[in-house]
């Protein structure tokens, strides 16, 4: 019989190697003994866990170790090493984002989002307690502080923060004022926050006399946290733009200005918006700093030049710290959970923004 | 459209260190002029003094004269803006903006200086750029793509087109085939052979045949030894430096004996 007919039998090439299904064979066979194991000490979700990953990185390697051999043994230790390791980094990013989610959702509401905390006392919180009422007051004037602050956080720090970077990639020459403007900003990245929101207080109460605080006071102290990091990012960014670009721009006779602010910076503005899109995140979450220098509001104030003012994280701390209501600290708890959950949805959707600008303004490849 | 250039007793540094000594040389309008050498012997820092881009580096400086047309592009007074706008620059690796069009690519020596172009100029300019970079007919479907989907021969000719749009009295080409296959090269080569009715070319090439094809006048440099200065060893006819040359060490070189 010469015409090849093949015969379908187990390859040769697969010989010694386990099926697919087995690693679901020892995940099971795994989750039932750390079910027993754990009824031993008292069966819990932490202690069935432990237990059950202990085994199957145990029997998965004596498994691989018999059937496929040693080398094979230490990979597969190794990879379930890894993927143990990167679970275990996500729990904690997971418990926050249930526990924010779990607990902030009931307080969301249309009152809570557009309605600020003036006029809602104790008494108020008592009365809905008591009558089982929704909770009354909101924080759309920490929203509104927040932004505020931010907003002028950023036009504070932007400029300064890109101008002195474009000093040090584009202008400076490794001599003492760029080694200094370095050192600087290295140890500025280090200042805690509170420092930064006592020198703005004590800048402004130098200035406008003793106890200035305002919005404009806070968004300095925040841009003390983000000049650093706008400088960092931006310089990294700009370092990455290929020298041949400066140089084409150059050989067709363009000043070196017009190189920087024309090719340079456009051919690193993605990278640029996502740090300082990472600055604001940093700072947007900022309390102590806020506490010294902007104080705190009950009502909605606009204006960031005059009167106190209250950010998200404000209002969580001292709903949390000093309940509107003493005896009843439900309705304040829960106030702080939705400030909490409404914080984490601002930082992503600001994420999100630098992404679609970074998208929009990114270097074309396609053909 | 075209100018003349002469260099007398040209030194050029990095800080200290002195890499190309003593150059000598003449470069007439409307001709090519190849500069070959083996790596390192200063043929590309030489080029780039020659519209003042050696300066860009720090610490880079020159002493001696550049004439163009008489004038010393090393005067105190001369702005190298000045000087690079009428000396265009293609390099070894095709270096179009990522960030613009093919068109605006092309138009970029005009739109990055900020100069008022109308619609129709703007449109003349990137077809007669484009068709004296031989690309024309290339890219005329897509010009508002991005000039970084190109090939690489088409990005190199691109570049060429850039050049050319600001209408230069010279062309320097630092190597600009090495990086491309030979159809690429070949299409390079023709076009500098029509940019020479126009524009003073000046090519560094490390490819002899190339040399040998393009060329009208070949200067050749050579270096004594790591860490001493380049010379330029011999500057005659092209046909002349090939098949009879003077200097034993230029005759070495390209009859492949050494380099």
């Amino acid at each position: 019989m010469t015409s090849a007919t093949l015969v379908r039998r187990q390859s040769h090439l697969t010989k010694g190697k386990l099926p697919s299904y087995a690693v679901w064979l020892v995940l099971g066979a795994a989750l039932v003994f750390g079910a027993a194991a754990a009824s031993l000490v008292g069966f819990g979700a932490v202690s069935w866990g432990l237990f059950s990953a202990l085994f199957f990185l145990l029997g998965a390697t004596a498994v691989t170790a018999v059937v496929e051999g040693g080398r094979k043994a230490t990979d597969s230790l190794a990879t379930y090493l890894v993927y143990g390791a990167f679970l275990v980094a996500l729990l904690p990013l997971l418990s926050v984002l249930w526990t924010v989610l779990e607990r902030g959702l009931p307080g969301i509401s249309y009152d809570f989002l557009f309605t600020s905390l003036n006029g809602v006392t104790g008494a108020v919180d008592n009365a809905s307690v008591a009558n089982g009422t929704p909770v009354l007051g909101g924080a759309y004037h920490a929203v509104v502080g927040t932004l505020q602050i931010t907003l002028w956080a950023t036009a504070i720090s932007v400029p300064i923060g890109l101008l002195a970077a474009v000093y040090l990639v584009e202008y400076g020459t490794g001599g003492p004022l760029t080694r200094a403007i370095t050192f600087f900003v290295d140890v500025m990245t280090g200042i805690p926050s509170i420092v930064a929101g006592l020198f703005a207080a004590a800048l402004f109460g130098l200035l406008f006399g003793p106890g200035t605080r305002t919005g404009f006071v806070a968004a300095v102290a925040l841009s003390v946290l983000m000049i650093p990091v706008v400088v960092r990012s931006t310089e990294e960014m700009l370092k990455i733009v290929p020298n041949e670009l400066r140089e084409a721009a150059y050989a067709l006779g363009v000043r070196k200005w017009r190189t920087i602010t024309k090719v340079v910076i456009p051919t690193a503005i993605s990278g640029i918006a996502s740090g300082v899109t990472l600055a604001i995140a940093r700072v947007i979450g900022e309390t102590a700093p806020i506490l010294v220098t902007a104080g705190f509001a009950s009502a909605i104030n606009w204006n960031v030049f005059s009167g106190w003012m209250s950010t998200l994280p404000t209002l969580i701390y001292y709903q949390i710290l000093t309940p509107t209501s003493p005896t009843n600290t439900d309705p304040s708890t829960q106030r702080a959970w939705a400030a909490a959950l409404l914080l984490i949805l601002m930082v992503m959707l600001l994420n999100l923004v630098a992404r679609v600008i970074a998208r929009m303004f990114a270097p074309k490849t396609s053909r | 459209m075209s100018k003349r250039i002469d260099v007398k007793d040209l030194n050029v540094y990095y800080s200290k260190f002195l890499a190309v000594e003593g150059v000598n040389i003449e470069i007439k309008p409307r001709s090519v002029t190849a500069f070959i050498g083996p790596s390192g012997c200063g043929k590309s820092t030489f080029l780039r003094t020659l519209n003042r881009m050696h300066e860009v580096i720090p610490g880079a400086r020159v002493e001696g004269e550049v004439l163009l047309d008489g004038d010393n592009l090393y005067d105190q007074n001369v702005d190298p803006v000045t000087v690079r706008s009428q000396i265009g620059m293609v390099f070894q690796r095709p270096n179009p903006f990522p960030t613009m069009s093919i068109r605006d690519n092309v138009l970029a020596g005009v739109k990055l200086n900020n100069k008022r172009i109308s619609k129709s100029d703007a449109d003349n300019l990137v077809e007669k750029s484009l068709r004296g970079a031989n690309l024309w007919n290339e890219v005329k479907d897509r010009l508002g793509r991005p000039g970084s989907g190109l090939s690489g021969g088409q990005q190199q000719r691109l570049c060429i087109a850039r050049a050319i749009a600001v209408s230069p009295e010279v062309i320097l080409m630092d190597e600009p085939c090495s990086a491309l296959d030979p159809i690429s090269t070949l299409a390079i080569e023709d076009l500098i052979n029509e940019l020479k009715n126009d524009y003073t070319v000046v090519i560094v090439t490390h490819n002899m045949q190339q040399a040998a094809r393009v060329s009208d006048k070949t200067a050749f440099f050579n270096i004594a030894g790591t860490g001493k200065p380049g010379k330029l060893i011999e500057y005659g006819e092209t046909a002349t430096i090939f098949s009879k040359p003077t200097v034993k060490a230029t005759e070495d070189y390209v009859s492949g004996r050494f380099g």
